[in-house]
């Protein structure tokens, strides 16, 4: 059974309907994952991309994840862009993993991080776009016989203005599905564009203001059985023992379901699985790790910093000399907490084993990953699974390249004995999504710097002890005990200085790390744009023009700092009592500057007035979904500057809920200017990530100017603030 | 058995006294447009109407909401958009959408009881976590479905 309506056989004459082939009923009513629902009409697979109804409508198949962040807007947009459709007939479905899996990977990376859904596939969107309408016109002018270049599309319709002919692109699809693809496109020069950089409205907007909207936690299936999980506290610990007597007496508890390192309690609705979990006694075998803390993993980060072997990732003249010969050296430690990602919607994922196949329905940024996730925990081949993609409540990079929620679905779902396959949907409590989650690793930074008579920079000397994600998820990614993308921001500074060195001391606890929106990014910028402001301050100097003078004319970064400096009104003086910070960074292709303006009280209490972020990503497809990103960029990088932080007490985290893991809210929130500035060229940048990395150090500039007080370990709840 | 009114229609639950409305609805009656965050009355998620009251329905019994009326998000709208899903149309508030059907009843209530909020009134009536981040959004939609 398929959610997503998708077609099953070979590219030629195929055909699609919203009618669910096989399987049993299901039942609630079908997501409405496209915008207009295929009333049973035959459609014309024209590319594999892009279905033509005899209607009119055009579907387009969307590969990666639509988390909110608008790609199941933006990226048909690139295709009708091309295709010269008429946009208000379009609407997007998910491309078929279980197809992906048969055709090769027709529709490449399923994969929705790093910023990169736009940024990656812009190109072979558009193309698939040009190819259908070339295909398309060809097929027209087929019919009429008519050379195909004398013929033009524009809103779904062909014309033929010789013989003063027009068809539509519904009436010619079949013909067009038959023909080989043009094998070289033509794009249109960016400054034709007629769709892309006009704002539009995104389909999944209406389903999420009805409630209709039918996330991974709401899959709704015949007998479907309920499970809630206890993973062990400690990472890596073990089941030793489960006395369940107390819990199997529960009303409706079906199963106790023990595993390696986790137990689980089914039953007929999720609360009481989650009630009778709670009167589980469970011994565990917590392993060497209970005895890690916040306090050890400091230490060992320390260690890290004080390693006289410690790998040097990058050196540009030498440091040492020019710090010895400096008129002035400043030296200063940042720290970064770990972070949960707490994404709205709970892990969870729904599995169906039946015998050696599963049908599993998840949220997920990797379609591809979490099939193959669920293949290994059955134990089969990938293509014994049929894998229906959800909207995800959220991602952030937790539902990314881990899906630990998948693999214990699929083995919870095996281990329930009915005398008939049922369904299980496993939802994880939030305190169970807060402790059992894989973090933003933790990190230590040593900065240092020389500077001569006249306050210039020239010496930098960077150290960093952090966990590395790459270890575990591609640890070839690490060389020469260096990985790469812990240190981004620092390897690739745009600011001139003579002499650079960069040190890396990876370092890692046994707390699971992975990537956190803006990964590395979400951190370094802190102590490179906070140390950066502690120079410029103890000379005295503008941070803007302190930063003018070390970016080279024509840098990105520059603009942006420039756009944001405008916008904001850098040069005019503020009210009385209001204090501003500025920071900039440059990620995933994308340059993004911050100004926040703020005030403190005589009780320590932030203020936000204003948030200023100027972005260049080079190209910007739908500017409100743009927009929309900078606001959420704001909210998720204020809120983990302000209060995020997981500790680690006996080798297990402290924190639960939203109670002990506070978020910002509406009454805190600051005004927001977001500022797209996009010059173009052939970097096309992305927008997911890339605004949330100067928030922190802008706000951190802002409360050092408000109070004269350096943050330099996050949250910012834990500093005791003081009005200077 | 637990009588209950929800959107204008009675239902009939066998579940146990303190079983939250939340699950009653989502599990039970499987109305999943209210959504679970957190279970302890801490985002919002899983707001809802009763007796013309925004509720947090992780923390409220079914059973102690007999003979009260019980509306979710699914009941807000039966024919046609209600003028704050409209200005949340309008103004693109969702991203996830997740948090959006408490969010959206949570400003359904503050309307009926102060037609004209003030930003003041705003930050003290919404108090629902949105991970998405769209506070500055659902901001600008409610004093624009409180003009419309
Ligand atoms: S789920 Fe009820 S307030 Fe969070
Ligand atoms: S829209 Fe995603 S949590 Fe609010």
């Amino acid at each position: 059974m398929n959610l997503n309506r998708v077609v099953t056989s070979r590219r030629h004459f195929l055909k699609t309907s919203a009618a669910v082939g096989g399987g049993l009923a299901i039942e609630f009513a079908l997501p409405m994952q496209a915008r207009g629902q295929a009333q049973g009409t035959a459609a014309q697979e024209v590319t594999a991309w892009i279905l033509i109804h005899p209607d009119e409508r055009v579907v387009v198949r969307v590969a990666r994840s639509e988390m909110g962040q608008g790609s199941f807007t933006g990226l048909p947009m690139l295709v009708a862009e091309e295709l010269q459709c008429d946009w208000k007939q379009v609407s997007a479905e998910y491309a078929s993993t279980t197809e992906q899996m048969k055709r090769n990977r027709v529709w490449g990376s399923m994969s929705t991080g790093g910023s990169s859904s736009i940024r990656t596939s812009h190109e072979i969107l558009r193309k698939a776009g040009a190819t259908a309408r070339q295909m398309l016109i060809t097929a027209a002018a087929q019919n009429w016989g008519v050379p195909a270049i004398e013929c033009v599309a524009l809103n779904g319709v062909i014309t033929h203005a010789a013989s003063k002919r027009s068809t539509t692109f519904g009436r010619v699809a079949d013909r067009a599905a038959t023909l080989e693809a043009p094998k070289d496109v033509k794009l249109k020069d960016p400054k034709d564009w007629q769709l892309i950089g006009t704002s539009q409205k995104r389909f999944d907007i209406p389903d999420k203001v009805t409630g209709k909207q039918v996330y991974g936690i709401d899959v709704t299936l015949p007998n479907m059985l309920h499970a809630s999980i206890l993973q062990c506290p400690v990472f890596d610990g073990k089941v030793k023992s489960v006395d369940s007597s107390a819990a199997e007496k529960m009303r409706g508890v079906k199963q106790i379901v023990r595993l390696d390192n986790a137990v689980a309690v089914v039953a007929d609705n999720w609360w009481r699985a989650n009630q009778a979990l709670k009167l589980l006694k469970v011994e565990w075998d917590e392993g060497a790790n209970a005895t890690v803390s916040s306090q050890s993993i400091m230490a060992l980060l320390s260690d890290g910093l004080n390693d006289t072997a410690i790998p040097n990732a990058k050196k540009v003249g030498d440091v040492s000399a020019a710090l010895a010969g400096a008129a002035q050296v400043m030296e200063a430690e940042y720290f970064t907490p770990y972070l949960n990602h707490a994404t709205m919607e709970p892990q969870n994922c729904t599995a169906w084993v039946k015998g050696d196949k599963v049908e599993v329905w998840a949220p997920t940024q990797n379609a591809e990953a979490a099939v193959a996730e669920a293949a290994k925990a059955l134990g089969v081949a990938p293509t014994q699974v049929e894998f229906h993609k959800m909207h995800l409540g959220g991602g952030f990079g937790r539902r990314g390249v881990l899906h630990d929620f998948v693999k214990l679905a699929v083995l919870v779902a095996k281990q329930v004995n009915t005398t008939t396959d049922v369904p299980v949907k496993l939802t994880w409590s939030r305190e169970e999504d807060i402790k059992q989650g894989a973090y933003r690793p933790v990190s230590l930074y040593r900065m240092k710097a020389g500077l001569d008579a006249a306050g210039n920079v020239t010496a930098w000397h960077s150290r960093i002890a952090a966990p590395s994600i790459m270890l575990t998820f591609q640890p070839d990614r690490v060389r020469n005990g260096i990985d790469t993308n812990a240190l981004g921001g620092f390897i690739d500074m745009p600011y001139t200085v003579a002499n650079t060195q960069v040190d890396y001391s990876l370092k890692q606890p046994h707390v699971p790390v992975t990537f956190w929106r803006a990964v590395a990014h979400s951190q370094n910028p802190f102590a490179r744009e906070c140390f950066l402001d502690e120079m410029a301050q103890s000379n005295g100097k503008d941070p803007v023009e302190f930063r003018r003078a070390l970016l080279k004319a024509g840098d990105k970064n520059l603009l942006v700092m420039e756009a944001a400096a405008k916008a904001a009104g850098w040069s005019v003086p503020l009210p009385v009592g209001v204090h501003r910070g500025i920071a900039v960074q440059d990620s995933y292709g994308s340059y993004a500057a911050a100004v926040i303006e703020l005030s403190v009280s005589d009780q320590g209490e932030i203020d936000l007035k204003r948030v200023v972020v100027a972005v260049d990503p080079g190209y910007v497809v739908n500017p409100d979904s743009a927009k929309a990103q900078i606001e959420s960029c704001v909210v998720y990088g204020l809120t983990a500057a302000l209060y995020g932080e997981i500790t680690i007490k006996e080798g297990r985290v402290e924190q639960s809920n939203f109670y002990d893991y506070p978020m910002l809210r509406i009454n805190k929130m600051p005004k927001v200017e977001a500022v797209l500035v996009p010059t173009g060229g052939s970097t096309w940048g992305g927008l997911g990530e890339p605004p949330l990395s100067p928030l922190a150090p802008a706000l951190c500039n802002a409360i050092f100017a408000a109070t004269g007080q350096r943050i330099r370990s996050l949250p910012i709840k834990n500093h005791n603030l003081k009005k200077v | 058995m637990v009588k209950l009114n929800i959107n204008g229609k009675v239902h009939q639950v066998d579940v146990e006294p303190d079983m939250p409305l939340l699950w009653v609805l989502r599990d039970i009656l499987k109305m999943t447009g209210t959504k679970y965050g957190c279970g302890v009355a801490q985002c919002g998620a899983c707001t809802v109407h009763v007796n013309g009251e925004a509720m947090r329905s992780c923390s409220v019994p079914a059973s102690v909401l007999e003979g009260k009326k019980i509306t979710t998000i699914e009941g807000l709208a039966a024919t046609k958009l209600h003028k704050v899903q409209q200005a949340w149309i309008d103004h693109e508030v969702p991203q996830c959408g997740y948090c959006q059907s408490g969010m959206i009843m949570a400003a359904v209530n503050l309307l009926e009881k102060k037609p004209k909020p003030t930003d003041a009134d705003i930050d003290a009536a919404m108090s629902n976590i949105c991970r998405c981040g769209t506070y500055v959004r659902v901001r600008a939609a409610i004093h624009a479905a409180a003009k419309a």
